[in-house]
C-alpha cells in the first residue's frame, strides 16, 4: 500500500471565453494513490470553496469512460500519461509525490473555452446533425434479422462506434484536425448496409461541416490515434478519404 | 384527487391496440402547430424528441450536458431485452411480460408491463435499422445471452457499452431533425421548474449553464425524461450530474411521486477505497456466473486480512465462509440482486468485510481459473478484470476481486397513467423518471427496454390525445404564470447564493448519502426510519444556515447547480423515509426487519401493501398527502420468491 502524496497543480484559469487565462499553482496534500485523477481535483476545489474561492472548472459526468465529458490536458497529453484512458479513469498513483502537474483544456480554435479547463465541443454535434444518420424514421422499418451482416464486418463497424466524442484526437493533433472523430462516425455507417443508401452524401456533408467549423487538416502524424482512450484506428481516415474522393468523382450529389 | 390510471379494458393481449385506436389524433397539417418540450436526452429523451419531430411537431430539446449524446444512458453496459424469440427457446411476448412483472416481485402494472414487453420486438428493429452495432454471429444474424438468471436468452447487447450505442442510435435520429430545424437542442441548460397554467402543464424555466440567464419556455406539453434519483445516496453509480430536481420540481407543481422509497442496490459494484470517493463503479453482474463470493469465517481473521497481516490467497479453505452457497444450496452465488446484496451487508455489519475499509466481501475467480483455464476466463471478463485492476490496482487474475452492493436504479418517480401522463394534464414522464413498469425491483437488461419503448412507441401515440383535446392555438410565454415561476426559481438562486456558512455542499450531499444508506437502503426498520427523518430534517435545516455557495449567477457557477440539486435531494430524501414507513413488507431489494419470514428472508404482504403508493405534495415542511393505486393481477399468480 503505498503513501499519500503532495503534489503541485498548475492549472489554467481563465473566467469566460472572453478573459484572459493564465497558469495558476495550486497544492494538492495528502492525495490517495486510489484516488481518481478527478477526485483529486475535487479535493483541490473542496479547499477552495472553503475560502471562498472560485472551484476550478472542469467538464465532466459518467466517470466509467464512456460520457465522454472529461477532457483535461495532463502533462501535455490529451487524458494524461496513461495509453488508452480517459481523464476519469486515470489514477493518483500513476504520478510520483512531490511531482508538478500541469493541467490544461484542450486546445483548438474550433472547441474555444467557456471557463478554466471546460471547452465548447459543440463542432462535433453540429457535424453529426449534418449527416451521422441514416434517415429513417421510427417504425416501418424491416425486421432486424431480414439484414444480415457478416460478424467481422459488424466488428469493424462497432470499432468505430465506440468514439465516445471526447475530441481528444484534435486536442492531439498540431493542426487541431478533427479526421479521426469524422472518419470514425463516417465508418460505421459506411461499413454497415443500412448505411450504403446515403453513404457519399454523408461523407461529403461531414466533411464540408468540419470544414466549416474551423478544424485544421490531417497530415498523418498519428498523434490522435495514439491518445485516442478508446483506441479508435488511424485507418478510419483512410477509409474515409477513400469515400470523400469517389464521391467527389462519381457520385456529386449533396 | 383520484388516481386514474386509464388502463384500457379487454384481455391484457388486446388493451394496447385496442387502446391506440381509442386516442384521439393530431390531423398531419395541424402537428406542426403544436411544440412539445422534452426535458433530458437519455435514451426516453433523445427517443421521444426525435420520433415527435418525426411526426411533425416541433420539439425543443433539454439537456445539462455539453452534448445531448452524453446522457447517463450511455453508461448502461449489459444489454437490452427483447420477446423476438430468435434462439427459439420458448420466449415469447408473454414470458418477457410475466419475467418482468415477477421480478418486479407483483407491484408492478400488469398492462404497462405487457405493453413493454410487447413493443420491445419492435425496439430491436428500430435500432438496427439506425445502425447501431449490436452483437451477431457469425451468420450475419442478432447474437443473443441470457443474463440476469432469465431462463432463456433474449438479451440483445453491443459488447459491454450496448447503453452507448443505443444512445448514440437515438442521439443519430435527433441529430437529423436538429439539421431538419424540428428540434431547437438547448445543451447545458438545465430545467429549474415547470410552469403550470390552470393546473396544466404549459412550459418550463431553465438556466443558461453559462451565462445563468433564466429563460422561459412555453410548449403545449412537457416531457420529463430527466432520468433517477439514485444520487440522493450520494454515492451511486450514476453519473455525478444526475438529480432529482426536474422531477422534483414537478411534484411540487402537482405531479405525484410513486413509489419513492424503490430503490435498486446493485451487489457487485467496487468498493468505496476512502471519503474522497465521489462515484461507485458497477461490474456486470455475469461475474457471478463463475466468481463464488465468500467471507472469512471469523471477524478476527477479517480483522487480520484488514491490517494486512494476512493475505488472502493464504486462507485455508475451511476459514472461508462462502455464504451464498451455505445459505442458499439451489441458487448459490446466482441468487436475485437484492438476496446477494443484503447478504453481503450483513456480513460486512457482524465485522466480516475486508479491504481496508471492511467494507467488502471477495468474489472470487481461484476455483474458474483451475477448472477453466485462466484465457477462457480472460475471454469471457476480460475487459471487466481490467477495469477493477485499473480502478483498485489488484490482479483479479491472482486474487480475489472485493465487491460490495451501491445504489445503481431507481424503480421509483413521478406517478404516471397508462398514456404516461403525470396527475398534472400535459406533464409526461417517461424513462426511469418515472414509477411505472419495473415494480419493486428492476431484471437486468429492462432499463434500456424501457427507456427506449416509452421514447419511439408509446408517447408518440399517447400524447396526441391529449394535444387534439387541447387544441393548437398557439403558445406563448406572456401569461403571468411564467414570470411568476420565473421569480420563484431567481428568488430561491438567490437564497442559496446568499449561504456563507462553513460547510461545501458536498459534505451535505455526502451527510444525506450515509443517512438514506444506514436506513432507508438494503435493510430497514421502523426505528430506523424514524431516526432517519430526524436526521433528514435536522441536516435541511442545517444546510439552509451553514453550507457554502460561492459565486454569483451570472457566470459559470458549479457550486450553485450542485446547491440547487441537493437542496432537493434533502426534501426527496425525506419523502422516501416516508414511503419506507408505510410499506411494512419486505419487498423487491427493499428488506423490511418487522416483515420476515422464519428463517429471516423477505416476506412480502399482498394483502396489505400490493399497490402503488403515490404521495401528492402538500406544502413546505408539512406532510404529504398518500394515495393508492391497487394493483389488480388478473394474468399471473402472486408468490413468495424462495431461493433456498
Amino acid at each position: 500500500m503505498s503513501e499519500n502524496m503532495n503534489l503541485t497543480l498548475k492549472v489554467w484559469r481563465q473566467k469566460n471565453a472572453e478573459a484572459k487565462g493564465q497558469m495558476v499553482t495550486y497544492s494538492a496534500k495528502n492525495i490517495s494513490p486510489d484516488m481518481s485523477f478527478l477526485e483529486m481535483l475535487d479535493v483541490v476545489n473542496e479547499g477552495l470553496i472553503k475560502k471562498y474561492e472560485d472551484p476550478i472548472h472542469f467538464d465532466h459526468d459518467c466517470r466509467e469512460g464512456i460520457c465522454g465529458s472529461c477532457s483535461l490536458h495532463i502533462n501535455g497529453r490529451p487524458h494524461g500519461p496513461k495509453h488508452a484512458t480517459t481523464s476519469c479513469q486515470l489514477h493518483m498513483r500513476s504520478f510520483k509525490d512531490g511531482e508538478t502537474i500541469v493541467i490544461e483544456p484542450w486546445r483548438a480554435a474550433a472547441f474555444p473555452v467557456i471557463k478554466d479547463l471546460s471547452t465548447n465541443r459543440q463542432a462535433f454535434d453540429r457535424i453529426q446533425q449534418a449527416g451521422g444518420f441514416i434517415s429513417v424514421n421510427t417504425g416501418g422499418v424491416p425486421d432486424a434479422n431480414e439484414i444480415p451482416i457478416p460478424k467481422v464486418i459488424a466488428d469493424e463497424a462497432f470499432n468505430s462506434a465506440t468514439c465516445i466524442q471526447c475530441g481528444a484526437c484534435v486536442a492531439a493533433c498540431k493542426n487541431a484536425s478533427a479526421m479521426l472523430f469524422v472518419s470514425a462516425k463516417v465508418s460505421q455507417l459506411a461499413l454497415l448496409p443500412q448505411g450504403q443508401p446515403e453513404r457519399y452524401r454523408r461523407v461529403q456533408a461531414m466533411v464540408a461541416q468540419m470544414d466549416a467549423e474551423g478544424f485544421g487538416h490531417c497530415t498523418n502524424t498519428g498523434a490522435c490515434e495514439a491518445e485516442c482512450p478508446k483506441e479508435i484506428s488511424i485507418s478510419n481516415i483512410a477509409r474515409m478519404n477513400r469515400d470523400y474522393f469517389t464521391a467527389r468523382l462519381i457520385k456529386d450529389e449533396v | 384527487m383520484m388516481l386514474d390510471s386509464k388502463i384500457p379494458d379487454g384481455p391484457l393481449a388486446e388493451k394496447w391496440s385496442k387502446h391506440k385506436f381509442n386516442l384521439k389524433l393530431v390531423n398531419p397539417s395541424n402537428k406542426r402547430k403544436y411544440t412539445v418540450i422534452v426535458v433530458g436526452t437519455g435514451l426516453a429523451g433523445s427517443s421521444a424528441a426525435a420520433s415527435l419531430a418525426e411526426l411533425g411537431y416541433n420539439v425543443k430539446s433539454f439537456c445539462f450536458q455539453d452534448s445531448p449524446r452524453r446522457a447517463h444512458s450511455i453508461a448502461a453496459q449489459g444489454g437490452i431485452n427483447a420477446a423476438k424469440n430468435y434462439q427459439n427457446d420458448g420466449d415469447s411476448v408473454f414470458r418477457l411480460f410475466y419475467d418482468t412483472v415477477k421480478g418486479g416481485d407483483y407491484r408492478a402494472r400488469e398492462a404497462n408491463v405487457y405493453r413493454l414487453a410487447d413493443v420491445s420486438v419492435n425496439i430491436i428493429d428500430q435500432c438496427v435499422a439506425q445502425g447501431v452495432p449490436f452483437a451477431r454471429e457469425y451468420g450475419g444474424l442478432l447474437d443473443n445471452r441470457s443474463f440476469g438468471g432469465a431462463q432463456v436468452s433474449r438479451t440483445f447487447y453491443a459488447r459491454g457499452q450496448t447503453g452507448q450505442q443505443l444512445l448514440l442510435g437515438a442521439y443519430s435520429a435527433q441529430s437529423r431533425q436538429i439539421k431538419l430545424g424540428k428540434i431547437e437542442q438547448y445543451s447545458r441548460h438545465e430545467m429549474m421548474d415547470v410552469v403550470t397554467v390552470d393546473g396544466q402543464a404549459k412550459g418550463i424555466i431553465t438556466r443558461d449553464l453559462i451565462t445563468g440567464e433564466i429563460e422561459s419556455h412555453a410548449a403545449h406539453a412537457v416531457l420529463l425524461c430527466t432520468g433517477g434519483y439514485g444520487n440522493v445516496f450520494y454515492l451511486s453509480t450514476n453519473a455525478m450530474g444526475c438529480n432529482v430536481t426536474a422531477t422534483w420540481k414537478a411534484h411540487k407543481r402537482g405531479a405525484y411521486f410513486g413509489n419513492p422509497c424503490f430503490t435498486q442496490i446493485h451487489p457487485t459494484c467496487i468498493p468505496v477505497s476512502g471519503e474522497h470517493q465521489s462515484k461507485l463503479t458497477l461490474m456486470s453482474e455475469s461475474l457471478r456466473n463463475d466468481g463464488r463470493v465468500w467471507a472469512p469465517k471469523t471477524k478476527e481473521i477479517a480483522e487480520k486480512l484488514r491490517k494486512s497481516e494476512i493475505k488472502v490467497t493464504d486462507l485455508k479453505e475451511e476459514d472461508r465462509d462462502y455464504f451464498l452457497e451455505r445459505k442458499y444450496p439451489a441458487f448459490g452465488n446466482l441468487v436475485p440482486r437484492d438476496v446477494a446484496s443484503r447478504n453481503a451487508k450483513e456480513i460486512v455489519d457482524e465485522g466480516r468485510g475486508v479491504g481496508k475499509s471492511g467494507i467488502a466481501v471477495y468474489l472470487d475467480f481461484a476455483e474458474s481459473i483451475s477448472r477453466l483455464g485462466e484465457d477462457s476466463v480472460r475471454a469471457k471478463y476480460g475487459n471487466l478484470f481490467d477495469m477493477y485492476y485499473q480502478i483498485t490496482d489488484e490482479n483479479p487474475y491472482q486474487q480475489p476481486m472485493r465487491i460490495y452492493p451501491a445504489v445503481h436504479y431507481t424503480m421509483g418517480g413521478l406517478w404516471v397513467d397508462y398514456n404516461l401522463q403525470t396527475t398534472v394534464p400535459g406533464l409526461y414522464c417517461l424513462g426511469e423518471a418515472n414509477f411505472s413498469d419495473h415494480g419493486a425491483n428492476r431484471l437486468g437488461a429492462s432499463a434500456l427496454m424501457q427507456g427506449l419503448a416509452d421514447g419511439y412507441f408509446v408517447i408518440p401515440y399517447t400524447i396526441g390525445d391529449y394535444l387534439a383535446t387541447i387544441g393548437p392555438a398557439a403558445v406563448d410565454t406572456s401569461h403571468p404564470a411564467f414570470a411568476e415561476t420565473k421569480k420563484h426559481v431567481e428568488e430561491r438562486i438567490q437564497k442559496l447564493l446568499s449561504l456563507k456558512g462553513t460547510r461545501t455542499v458536498d459534505e451535505f450531499h455526502r451527510d444525506l448519502g450515509l443517512i438514506m444508506w444506514e436506513y432507508c437502503g438494503m435493510a430497514r426498520s421502523e426505528e430506523g426510519l424514524i431516526k432517519a427523518k430526524g436526521l433528514i430534517q435536522e441536516l435541511r435545516a442545517s444546510f439552509w444556515k451553514d453550507a457554502i455557495v460561492p459565486g454569483t449567477n451570472e457566470e459559470v457557477n458549479t457550486s450553485l447547480e450542485k446547491a440547487g440539486r441537493v437542496a432537493d435531494f434533502l426534501e426527496l430524501g425525506e419523502l422516501m423515509v416516508d414511503d419506507a414507513l408505510d410499506r411494512r413488507e419486505s419487498c423487491g431489494g427493499h428488506f423490511r426487519l418487522e416483515s420476515q419470514t422464519e428463517e429471516g428472508e423477505a416476506l412480502r404482504d399482498d394483502e396489505n401493501y400490493a399497490y402503488v403508493a403515490a404521495w401528492e405534495y402538500k406544502a413546505d415542511n408539512s406532510p404529504e398527502e398518500l394515495h393508492k393505486e391497487e394493483l389488480v393481477y388478473e394474468n399471473v399468480k402472486l408468490s413468495q420468491r424462495s431461493y433456498k
